[in-house]
């Protein structure tokens, strides 16, 4: 785990979205969606990223695979920025980075039938130019993610959610990538089925060594598959640490909040829950302080004025936040 | 682990049934099966069946030569003298050339359509797709034209072009061109932010293959719905042409023709004017009828 | 104190699609006591939506309910006229849906949508509705209830408008609230507020609250009864604690197993139910679970299993356990 190759070398990512005023003349607003967020993939991890709504976690990934176009900070892939990289070269990082959406209903077009979409990609890169081998190579993928031949000339809506979303997956792994992000990718998704694609996503790495992004919201789905975790808050990174050591020992107050608010496992478990009062705060206009200063329990004078930075508490368990910050 | 691999795919009661299920489902969703089921289309579609199968056997129909004038026979009454709807001032069968009539107002009406389709979705798909400055142009170019009233967009177009069946296509063509741009260019910008889109994106397919592959076969039930109407107004667009002398030149039968004749004679012969302005009627009503029906099936979302 | 206030016996409630007829609720039967709260626990398409509409008489013109017997307080549901049923739906039982945003109407301000309700369902002026709203927003936590009353919809956040929903579910002082997901699309920590809410409301109303959700934990931390479904079919019903501790039935143990915990290890396998959910339209032969059940034997296949109550308040449709047989959980593996 120490001496591991980092794949993605993510620095001061920053983006913000340019709010327009319906007043004439005024200001556009600014929306703070990512603020300074710095971390390491390793190759052949999994890194959870873990927020509630709002809290920029899908932005992030839209970033990372150039869904969006960060304001600031850069992004490395194995030691290459690929922010600004030309049309030709990014085709090729492209390939090695691939994505899983959330919603498996909208993701796939509804014109095209399973085979044809796992096709495509292959289309696109020209990776394999005979017709025939192509669809034998889109039946592999298939197979692979627990489809079949049945369903290689079956429509998306003839599918339910989770073969939707193998297919999503077997999309993903036509260009055999390096790097997959998911963004919420069983969510949507029913309780045992959920599972299945969970643990499919965890043989699949090991059978290929991919590595994932694997953003959530939900910190029990998120255990199964992630070996580091990073907290988000209000477009910024509050805590990233190893999987177990977030469980075990959580440093930051949002994140012990987040933990304790988590539905018990039995009728009999009664939790002492961390309330935080109020509501997530707006990230539009000028960001000042820490952004969990106003809902905090231990809110001291200069979490209001001061932002504080991540530091590391040993063992790569990094936390934002001033009560660990002298000791 | 390799048990895992594979994923049991037995379905209830087999995979046999369930793909059963499929196949039955399809054939009730299939858009054809669905349109006979829908009344008000399928009477469209009869009408229109109707009067295609006329234009196309206006030889074998027509019981007389459309253009042969017969100065003895003029302004007959309807069945007078073999003649199933009478003559007009040239003693012309009036049958004959309401048959030929058929082929020249939908061919027009069609052609036009086509044309009009044709340009206006590839302005709006690019419009639409590219946004930005090439969105902005084509877009002020589209409203002013829209600014036109359409008859006098056409008149101007046809006083250029000169009259003849392929002008008249080409103006009633021009003529569609905007509205089916903002239709498309509508239909572009809902589309092209879905998720599968983005998705597309992200697997890096090439803007033509999205367009192309992704975009247009996701925007083209709106357009049909869009076209088929479009059809209704685009026979009435002829008529006017032609009725306005700017249209289907003489003596070639059109609908428009034929009534621009009857106005001149509507109160000694106004079954001339009459059974044209009823062909035209109901064949408008038929497009608009299976238009509608079309919509339902296609666009349910879009009902009124 | 324990007294019925809603039986529900062998709902059925189908779907009459082009392509055949989808057996949407297809054997149903629970009660719920007053002051209590009960779950419905299962996967999308198990038809615990359906059957709370079902109850409200709420259903697409293509559903209908074929059979079964819906008594609220000793009323035939089913039987009610347009005009009872306005009264009863509102007044007797409320209603929170799962998606908040969408259950306001976004063109009218939250005090407006609120007061309208309230007059709908009594005999008071704008005046006192308007105090009763107020009241009612206070109740729910909401800051500034006054200045609320103003708002529009969407000037809230989704966890603030499910708070809204739950006032207007409240002012009418139901006998019963039926809750579809109710905190689904909500981030945990505002998920945990909205239950915690619901909770103290109950207790102060003693009103009784129809849960449906697929999340066990929101069951837990909530709920007396839970009934299990699957396919349509109530396969499991009991009390919260018994179903914890003694569940019977192997989809119900499939669904426990298959639950992501917190207390499981980092990167652990979960196990798995194999395979999905069968087609509505093709169940109803044969017991629905037995395509993944790795029990299952032929009689599973061939005949539909009754609820039986296997202890005092434990119903379980099962061929396979019952009072003679007897199954042992996790040892089916082997042969499936």
């Amino acid at each position: 785990m120490d001496e591991k190759k980092v794949i993605l070398k993510v620095r001061n990512l920053t983006k913000e979205f340019k709010i327009k005023s319906h007043k004439l003349g005024e200001k556009p607003q600014i929306l703070h969606a990512l603020t300074d967020v710095s971390l390491d993939v390793y190759q052949g991890e999994t890194l959870g990223i873990i927020g509630e709504s709002g809290c920029g976690k899908s932005t992030f990934g839209k970033c990372l695979v150039q869904l969006h176009k960060p304001t600031r900070g850069s992004v490395e892939y194995q030691g290459e920025n690929i922010l600004g990289l030309k049309k030709g070269e990014m085709k090729n990082i492209k390939k090695e980075i691939q994505m899983v959406f959330q919603d498996p209903f909208s993701s796939l077009d509804p014109r095209m039938t399973a085979g044809k979409l796992v096709e495509e990609p292959m289309i696109a890169h020209k990776t394999e130019k005979d017709r025939k081998s192509r669809s034998k190579k889109a039946l592999q993928l298939l197979q692979t993610v627990g489809l079949d031949i049945q369903h290689v000339h079956r429509y998306p809506h003839e599918f339910s959610g989770g073969q939707r979303q193998r297919i999503n997956i077997a999309r993903a792994l036509a260009l055999n990538p390096k790097l997959i992000v998911c963004d919420e990718p069983v969510s949507a998704l029913d309780v045992s089925i959920q599972a299945q694609v969970l643990n499919l996503f965890n043989q699949l790495q090991r059978q290929y060594g991919l590595t994932y992004v694997f953003i959530s919201h939900d910190l029990s789905v998120i255990k199964h598959i992630s070996d580091r975790i990073a907290i988000m808050y209000l477009g910024r990174i509050v805590e990233i640490c190893r999987a177990q050591e977030l469980y075990e020992n959580p440093l930051h107050p949002y994140t012990r909040a987040l933990l304790s608010a988590i539905p018990p496992e039995s009728p009999f478990e009664k939790r002492e829950r961390i309330v935080l009062e109020g509501e997530i705060p707006s990230p539009i206009g000028e960001q000042k302080g820490c952004p969990l200063a106003g809902r905090c329990s231990f809110c001291k004078e200069r979490c209001r004025n001061e932002m504080p930075g991540l530091c590391d508490r040993g063992d790569g368990h990094q936390v934002a936040c001033f009560l660990y910050e002298s000791k | 682990m390799a048990k895992q691999n594979k994923m049991p795919n037995k379905e209830l009661m087999g995979a046999d049934a369930h793909s059963q299920l499929v196949k039955r489902e399809r054939r009730a969703n299939n858009v054809w099966n669905k349109l006979r089921r829908n009344k008000t289309a399928m009477i469209g579609l009869v009408i229109i069946a109707f009067m295609i199968l006329i234009a196309v056997f206006a030889p074998l129909i027509a019981t007389h030569d459309p253009n042969a004038i017969k100065p003895s026979e003029t302004y007959l009454g309807i069945g007078e003298k073999g003649h199933i709807f009478g003559t007009d001032e040239f003693g012309r069968d009036l049958f004959s050339r309401v048959v030929y009539g058929a082929r020249i107002s939908l061919i027009a009406a069609i052609g036009g359509t086509i044309v009009g389709g044709i340009l206006g979705i590839l302005l709006g798909l690019i419009a639409g797709y590219a946004g930005g400055a090439a969105d902005a142009v084509i877009m002020r170019l589209m409203d002013g034209m829209l600014a036109f009233p359409f008859v006098l967009l056409a008149i101007i177009l046809m006083t250029i072009l000169g009259s003849g069946l392929q002008n008249v296509i080409l103006a009633i063509g021009i003529g569609n061109v905007p509205t089916f741009a903002r239709v498309v260019r509508g239909q572009v910008h809902i589309v092209k932010n879905e998720e599968y889109c983005n998705a597309g994106r992200v697997i890096g397919i090439s803007n033509l293959r999205m367009l192309f592959c992704h975009i247009l076969p996701n925007t083209i039930s709106p357009i049909i719905v869009y076209a088929t109407l479009n059809v209704a107004g685009a026979i009435i667009s002829e008529a006017t042409l032609s009725f306005l002398g700017l249209g289907i030149s003489q003596p070639t039968a059109s609908w428009g023709n034929i009534l621009r004749a009857g106005r001149d004679c509507l109160n000694t012969a106004p079954h001339i004017a009459t059974i044209s302005g009823i062909f035209i009627l109901v064949t408008v009503l038929g497009f608009n009828l299976l238009g509608d029906g079309v919509r339902d099936v296609l666009d349910p979302k879009m009902k009124r | 104190m324990s007294k019925e206030l809603l039986t529900v016996e062998n709902l059925k409630t189908y779907f009459f699609t082009a392509s055949g007829v989808s057996k949407a609720v297809d054997g149903v039967s629970f009660t719920l006591e007053k002051g209590q709260t009960m779950g419905i626990v299962g996967e999308s398409g198990s038809g615990k939506s359906v059957s709370a509409s079902s109850i409200i008489r709420l259903l697409p013109k293509i559903g209908k309910i074929v059979d079964g017997k819906i008594e609220f307080e000793g009323k035939d549901i089913l039987k009610l006229g347009k005009k009872e049923l306005l009264n009863f739906r509102g007044k007797d039982i409320a209603v929170i849906f799962q998606d908040p945003m969408t259950s306001l109407d976004p063109v009218f301000k939250i005090g407006n949508q609120m007061v309208e309700m309230i007059c709908a369902h009594q005999d008071i002026s704008k005046k006192e509705a308007r105090a009763i709203a107020v009241e009612a927003l206070k109740k729910v936590g909401i800051p500034q209830p006054e200045k609320r009353m103003d708002s529009y919809p969407y000037e809230l956040s989704g966890g603030m408008c499910q708070r809204v929903i739950i006032a207007m579910a409240v002012c009418c002082k139901p006998k019963m609230i039926i809750a579809d997901e109710p905190t689904t699309a909500l981030d945990v920590t505002v998920q945990a507020q909205v239950l915690e809410l619901l909770q103290e409301l109950q207790k102060e109303m003693n009103t009784s609250i129809l849960l449906i959700t697929h999340n066990l934990g929101v069951v837990w931390k909530m709920c007396d009864t839970v009934m299990v479904m699957y396919a349509g079919k109530t396969v499991e019903y009991a009390a919260a604690e018994t179903l914890y501790r003694n569940p019977m039935h192997p989809y119900t143990w499939g669904l426990l197993d298959s639950m992501p915990k917190l207390s499981d290890k980092v990167k652990e396998e979960l196990k798995t139910i194999p395979g999905t959910p069968p087609d509505l339209r093709l169940t109803g032969t044969g017991c629905n679970f037995c395509n993944r059940c790795p029990y299952a034997e032929e009689k599973c296949r061939a005949e539909v299993p009754p609820l039986v109550e296997i202890e005092k308040g434990h119903f379980i449709a099962c061929h396979r356990q019952n009072k003679t047989e007897k199954l042992a959980r996790g040892e089916g593996k082997k042969n499936g």
